[in-house]
């Protein structure tokens, strides 16, 4: 009983991480706090699920949609935050800003796809599950644990032992001078929003075939999550979001488990809280600062 | 004429408190704008005010002077506790903090038994009324009237400007931050005290995600260069559904394409008259 | 004899790797003008930060008459009586210029949230001396015209010297000015001399970071040199330009430029 707990735990854990795991990249290297970054995740789902409902099979589904929402994240930040960036606005107007369009974005999508819950159609993924000493874990389960791994190591290793890494750096560190440096600012900028933004449209995918349904609100709850996800692991920590993500699954899943699953949607928020009183620079400790 | 005004309070009742407590909402953002944070939790900052205001009145019939005190002084509570540990880091924190404290108090709402639960509170008889709510918008909008023409209203404006000049020039950041968030939490806490005893039912639902931002396209619609601008922004934005009904069903997407375009287009917002920072007249002395 | 009015001992940040400054420690003495100088990237600014709380010192500790500060934050030490203008100006650019210096005063002001909510007669009394004495300053620099103009819109000279008002306007122990004449024309330079000629004369106690070497030498009494974040010397102006060191310091720096010219 436990263990079943606990591999549930780890499969809402890696949701966690893998949806965090953009949002951080994002904070990460551009600075902002980009709300609408949930809204890619619901564009994600309703793509693979538009491209399965017209006969795709999910491994062609899954990667377009990933790429066309890291497409819409590119858009999104050239018409809202570039502008902000050029005009050097303080860092809260970015916030204000994204705050806004999500609100706007949610709404239109809302009016045009209604809130009517939608589900894959059937034998769109293998539904066996394996079944290992009395615990189960499914097809789509396996693959949401094995792509938050994957996706950590690959991210982790293109920062740190890439030239990529090295010009997103400093791109982080210092964007006044990054482009004195030989880095394309720029380009730079989109390739991130192009990467968090089909992440974010990937665990879309994955998280809409785990509970099979699909509404244009879901990266709003998400995103909910993702804030105490992000600030438990560290703003712009991409191991934090990982460890953090598999915290609050864990424990969100013992809670309904052992309290009542009414109370496990605050298990996040209380852990944010805790984390802001006790170490506001999260698990592993880097606090995002502002340079005199 | 006096039967005109009882005949157009009749109709228009509910539409002249929302525009009092929205105006009140708005100098609730307000003031914490002016110091250069922004809080996502002045719904929750509200709903916290109503509901401990309703629960006094329908379980304890306490007197609604006290109600009101205890709807301002909880939710300063609360936002000591969000923003004690968070207004010495980054703006980024105390924004994601309030949106965490709306989350578990809608959970809280929902889940405990003597709120109601995702029902609500309903029943709460009527208490105050136009009265009540004008007269703390007045008064909270010579408050700030009179804080802004002050040492007080400099120093909130040069940290909203360049916080390290600032702090430089001996301006206590964390303790005018931290003062402009509990004032702001009163405000919100009233007014949603004040909402709660003429509309005689509240729910979770009331107090979210999407009640935060209205509030805050209040004050980015109407403009921070004096705490007219805010209310200015409330009054529009809350008659604005009643003159063009259609516009009723879209008002998220109004409210979020307003803060896009304030932000980007219009960072002054629509009152860009700034007030005076001075408690003289400028005139130079003989 | 009396505490200087500042005193560095061992004073050392590290940001990473790289130490911006290194070990460093003299002492101002009360009314002097002290010159801190060296080439581009010696520390001079991060000094400055370090002094008024906007950094904080690996190790080593600061002392403004003789009391420990490093402990403080910003907003402390300018209350103990330290002001300082910025390398790349920070101007409130909305508020007036008479505005502006008000700001400058607030750690002096004394204005309770009560007497502001109901207009008290203190209230009204302290702001308005806080505006006599903002009009005194700006007469003093030279910007008396524009009392009323937008800080933000002045021209680059004289927001400097605005920002100068604005620092002497709590009437600090201690002023730091970080490259004061940097972007002046030759007559703003001649104009902003007089005025800290002026201010020393009143007894203002300085430490003055500057390019303008003719300028430095004219002004201070004493001078520390930076190089790498490492004092590389002290002394009197003749003394410090005679200095080996630190000509050689600056040819160093020199010479490596003309070397990335090119390229
Ligand atoms: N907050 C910081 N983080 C990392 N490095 C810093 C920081 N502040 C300054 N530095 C580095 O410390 C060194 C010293 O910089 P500083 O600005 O103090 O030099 P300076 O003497 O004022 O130069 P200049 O004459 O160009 O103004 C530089 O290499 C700079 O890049
Ligand atoms: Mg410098």
């Amino acid at each position: 009983m436990l263990a079943q707990q606990l591999v549930n735990g780890l499969v809402v854990g890696s949701t966690y991480a893998l949806f965090a795991l953009g949002f951080t990249l994002m904070f990460g290297v551009l600075g902002v706090v980009n709300l609408t970054y949930g809204f890619y995740f619901s564009v994600g789902a309703f793509l693979a699920l538009f491209a399965t409902q017209h006969g795709a099979s999910i491994w062609i589904a899954l990667p377009l949609a990933a790429l066309l929402s890291g497409c819409v994240a590119v858009v999104i930040d050239a018409a809202l935050l570039t502008p902000l960036r050029r005009a050097k606005a303080p860092e809260l107007a970015s916030l204000m800003v994204t705050l806004g369009a999500t609100m706007l974005l949610y709404s239109l999508a809302n009016a045009a796809l209604s809130t009517d819950i939608r589900r894959f159609p059937p034998g769109v993924i293998d539904a066996t599950a394996i079944e290992v000493a009395g615990i189960r874990i499914s097809m789509t389960q396996g693959l949401i644990i094995a792509a938050a791994g994957v996706m950590v190591s690959a991210l982790l290793w293109v920062m740190n032992a890439t030239r990529l890494g090295l010009g997103l750096r400093a791109l982080a560190e210092r964007p006044d001078v990054a482009g004195l440096m030989g880095v394309n600012a720029g380009a730079l900028v989109r390739l991130v929003s192009l990467l968090s933004g089909a992440l974010a449209g990937a665990s879309g995918v994955l998280i809409g075939l785990n509970y099979n349904a699909i509404q244009p609100y879901m990266g709003e709850v998400m995103m909910l999550k993702g804030f105490a996800v992000i600030i438990l692991g560290g703003l712009g920590d991409i191991r934090g979001a990982l460890v953090a993500g598999l915290v609050v699954g864990m424990l969100e899943t013992l809670t309904a488990g052992y309290v009542a699953s009414s109370w496990k949607d605050a298990v996040g928020f209380v852990l944010l809280v805790l984390t802001l009183w006790i170490r506001p620079s999260g698990l592993f400790g880097r606090l995002a600062v502002k340079r005199a | 004429m006096a039967e005109f005004l009882d005949d157009f309070l009749f109709t228009y009742q509910n539409l002249v408190y929302s525009l009092g407590v929205n105006g009140l909402l708005a100098l609730s953002i307000y003031v914490v704008l002016a110091v250069g944070q922004l809080s996502i939790g002045q719904a929750a900052f509200m709903g916290l005010g109503a509901y401990v205001s309703a629960l006094l009145t329908v379980k304890l019939g306490v007197a609604f002077p006290l109600v009101l005190l205890a709807a301002m002084i909880t939710p300063a509570l609360a936002a000591l506790v969000v923003g004690a540990p968070t207004l010495r880091l980054s703006g980024v924190y105390l924004a994601l903090a309030t949106i965490g404290l709306g989350e578990v108090q809608r959970i809280v709402f929902i889940n405990a038994e003597f709120t109601g639960g995702a029902l609500g509170l309903s029943g709460i008889p009527t208490r105050g009324g136009l009265i009540s709510i004008y007269g703390s918008l007045a008064l909270a909008l010579v408050a700030f009237v009179c804080v802004a023409r002050s040492k007080i209203g400099r120093a909130m404006e040069a940290m909203r400007e360049d916080e390290l000049a600032a702090g430089a020039l001996g301006v206590d950041l964390p303790a005018y931050k931290l003062g402009a968030l509990v004032v702001s939490a009163m405000l919100a806490g009233l007014a949603g005290a004040l909402n709660a005893h003429v509309s005689s039912f509240i729910s979770p639902n009331d107090y979210g995600f999407d009640a935060a931002v209205t509030i805050l396209s209040f004050a980015l619609l109407g403009g921070i260069g004096s705490p007219f601008g805010p209310v200015l922004g409330a009054f529009i934005l809350t008659l604005l559904p009643e003159v063009l009904r259609p516009l009723a069903d879209y008002k998220t997407v109004v409210n979020g394409a307003i803060i896009v375009v304030a932000v980007i287009f219009m960072p002054r917002g629509l009152l860009a008259w700034r007030m005076g920072r001075a408690g003289a007249a400028f005139r130079r002395p003989k | 004899m009396s505490a200087p009015s500042l005193e560095i001992a061992q004073l050392t940040v590290r940001f990473g790797g790289l130490a911006a400054v290194d070990d460093v420690s003299f002492a101002v003495a009360p009314g002097r003008v002290h010159g801190l100088i060296g080439p581009n990237g010696a520390g001079k600014t991060t000094l400055f930060n370090l002094v008024c709380g906007l950094v904080a010192p690996t190790s080593g500790a600061i002392r403004l008459d003789g009391q420990r500060i490093d402990a403080l934050p910003s907003w402390g030490r300018s209350k103990l009586g330290l002001a300082r203008t910025f390398q790349n100006i920070r101007m409130f650019n909305d508020m007036s210029v008479l505005e502006t210096v008000m700001t400058g005063m607030h750690a002096g002001l004394a204005e309770s949230l009560p007497a502001v909510l109901l207009r008290l007669p203190s209230f009204r009394r302290a702001e308005r001396a806080a505006l006599e004495k903002a009009w005194e300053l700006i007469d003093f620099v030279g910007l008396a015209d524009a009392a009323q103009r937008r800080s933000g819109d002045l021209p680059y000279g004289d927001q400097r010297r605005l920002e100068i008002a604005r620092a002497l306007a709590c009437e600090p122990r201690l002023l730091l000015l970080d490259e004061p004449a940097a972007g002046m024309n030759p007559s703003e330079t001649h104009a902003l001399e007089e005025l800290l000629e002026r201010l020393k004369g009143r007894g203002v106690t300085m430490l003055l970071v500057e390019h303008d070497m003719h300028f430095v030498m004219r002004l201070c009494d004493e001078i520390t040199v930076l190089n790498f974040g490492r004092k590389i010397a002290q002394g009197a102006p003749v003394d410090v330009r005679a200095d080996p060191a630190v000509v050689e310091a600056y040819l160093g720096a020199k010479v490596a430029r003309s070397l990335e010219a090119p390229r």
